[in-house]
């Protein structure tokens, strides 16, 4: 990848290996860019790569080869200046268990240089907004699983960096803390922070990203725009829940609705088709809805054929 | 912000988170040297120095208050270093600094000043507890107190080293129970060397705590078993050895990753 073309990339990764000293090959050249100010979901099963890719890009795992550039500054370079650019949402709690979320934060800004009166206001900005600030005072290990999620967050944005870096932040935690996770994540994204978010809750990714990388053992098998992913699928099933019991459903309806108990019906509608023409069908038949929802995430579902899909070429390409 | 600012204020973030650290818990790390002085001086200076008699020239109490102050100053600096480099790895804190631009001499810094500052304020307890059991006269505070921030460098250097490469709990007290605490009492905290056979004596030259402790026992008393240039120039050494393999250590970024990853 050319200077000009890393103008406007957050973050470029271009032939990124790397080989564990225990000889496990955790990527195998990896290449993908993502532009500033994009909401980008890097997905793929445990295991897969993600976590090597974010340690290599946050210097918490040294690389085998390959380029990776922040905001158009080569890590091999700077890193330093690189890594100012960057707020890291980890995995795994890292913090002092023992310190209390003031200190967690305010030496967090001092890492990278912000003056103690600044980030004490960056610390009343983002505590609040997470809804920590009670807490502040209190040991860390004491926090709840939720808050101390929102804590890691809150500290990874203190010295306002401009590409953050979310491995699971909202895994463990419950559903209302997670939409407003979501809620604030979205807000960030749209004061221009770029965000990177590996999930495992695709629904999450669905509703925040706008592309998305998949990583399967260590190559990245797909990187596309949201919506055109969407297009590739064939099929989609929806879940019908009927005002009355339906006594049964004509022949000619068979093949592609199905009533799973008399008031729950689920229809399959191929791409290209509209969901008018059901309502039609059903209103013809006096069945009528309540209400609508997928049977299953639509991602989720395009995930598992692209992972059964790439075990398929692995095989056919282990036989030959 | 230019880098000069930048590391100024990295530096003193870790320098206070070091000492905010072990201010928090002086339970643990201020009362317990304060304890073991205090039993040194009841047993070995009240109960059995007047047996004793004196040594060279002073009394028995007298002549232990400086190898007492500097055996408090190496455990704390070298325990304080080891043990909070370790549970920042062994917890994954470290990544905290690891993902920050700190450079890594910067971390070296923090946490070398964490245990500087411990030695150094032991040492000043231990000292004060000290005045209320013997004579404290300290000849040379200059000397003195070179010797104190010296030492606990060279230690904090060795604790960092140690904090480094521990894997797990128990390397973190391996070093100072089975290395630390039988140099610091064969390097004649409660003897002089000269009372030891020939060959003794030569075996003790080759302990780098009786230079130490020897310099502090100058600082105090005016009287020292071995040269005060040789023992500044051999603390000259350790510390020039330890921190040019600790900066080659941290330099590489693994280091902090040891059993983490």
């Amino acid at each position: 990848m050319n200077r000009s073309d890393l103008s406007n990339t957050a973050l470029s990764v271009s032939n990124l290996a790397k080989t564990y000293v225990n000889g496990r090959v955790a990527l195998k050249g990896i290449s993908f860019a993502v532009e500033q100010g994009d909401f980008y979901a890097l997905l793929g099963r445990n295991g897969a790569g993600k976590s090597t890719t974010i340690g290599i890009t946050c210097s918490l795992v040294k690389k085998s080869a390959g380029k990776v550039h922040v905001f158009g500054i080569d890590i091999d370079q700077d890193f330093g200046r690189a890594k100012s650019h960057i707020g890291l949402v980890p995995q795994e709690i890292n913090f002092n268990q023992f310190e209390s979320p003031w200190n967690i934060v305010i030496n967090h800004a001092g890492y990278y240089g912000v003056h103690r009166t600044v980030a004490a206001q960056q610390a009343e900005k983002y505590l609040t907004k997470l809804g920590l600030w009670d807490h502040r005072d209190t040991a860390s290990r004491r926090l709840s699983g939720g808050m101390k999620r929102r804590l890691m967050i809150a500290r990874a944005l203190m010295h306002e960096p401009r590409l953050l870096i979310l491995d699971e932040p909202t895994a463990g935690i419950d559903f209302e803390t997670r939409l407003s996770m979501w809620e604030f994540m979205q807000e960030l994204n749209q004061q221009g922070i770029t965000i990177i978010l590996t999930t495992h809750y695709l629904q999450e990714a669905e509703k925040l990203c706008r592309n998305v990388g998949v990583i399967e053992l260590g190559e990245l098998i797909l990187d596309v725009d949201m919506k055109s992913l969407f297009l590739q699928l064939s099929q989609e099933t929806y879940v019908l829940d009927l005002v009355l019991p339906a006594k049964g459903l004509p022949d000619r309806l068979q093949g592609y609705m199905r009533l799973i108990d008399p008031t729950t019906l689920e229809v399959d509608i191929t791409r290209g088709s509209s969901i008018n023409q059901v309502f039609e069908t059903l209103s013809e038949l006096d069945i009528h809805v309540v209400s609508i929802q997928n049977k299953s995430n639509r991602l989720e579902t395009l995930f598992m054929e692209l992972l059964k899909n790439e075990a398929e070429s692995i095989r056919a390409s282990q036989d030959a | 912000m230019n880098s000069r600012h930048y590391v100024a204020v990295a530096l003193y973030t870790l320098c206070r988170k070091e000492i905010t650290r072990f201010m928090r818990i002086w339970t643990q790390t201020l009362i317990p040297p304060v304890i073991t002085t205090c039993l040194y001086f009841l047993i070995f200076g009240n109960l059995i120095g007047p047996r004793i008699g004196p040594m060279q020239g002073h009394t028995y109490i007298d002549f232990i208050v400086p190898g007492l102050v500097l055996m408090s100053v190496i455990t704390g600096s070298y325990t304080n270093v080891a043990s909070s480099f370790f549970s920042a790895k062994f917890q994954r804190f470290i990544e905290e600094i690891m993902v920050s631009p700190v450079p890594s001499y910067v971390i070296l810094l923090g946490y070398l000043a964490g245990g500087i500052c411990r030695g150094v304020l032991v040492g000043i307890v231990v000292l004060a507890v000290s005045a209320l059991f013997a004579t404290v006269n300290i000849t040379s505070p200059v000397m003195t107190a070179a010797v104190v921030v010296l030492t606990a460098l060279v230690f904090a250097l060795g604790g960092m080293l140690n904090g480094m490469f521990a894997k797990k709990f128990d390397d973190v007290s391996i070093i100072p129970n089975f290395v630390l605490t039988p140099l610091i009492y064969l390097g004649g905290v409660f003897y002089s060397v000269r009372m030891l056979p020939d060959i003794w004596q030569l075996v003790s030259l080759a302990n780098p705590i009786l230079y130490v402790i020897n310099i502090a026992r100058y600082g105090f008393l005016g009287s020292s078993d071995v040269g005060i240039g040789v023992s500044f120039a051999v603390i000259g050494v350790a510390i020039v050895v330890l921190t040019h393999f600790a900066w080659c250590c941290s330099s590489a970024a693994t280091v902090y990753a040891i059993d983490v990853r």
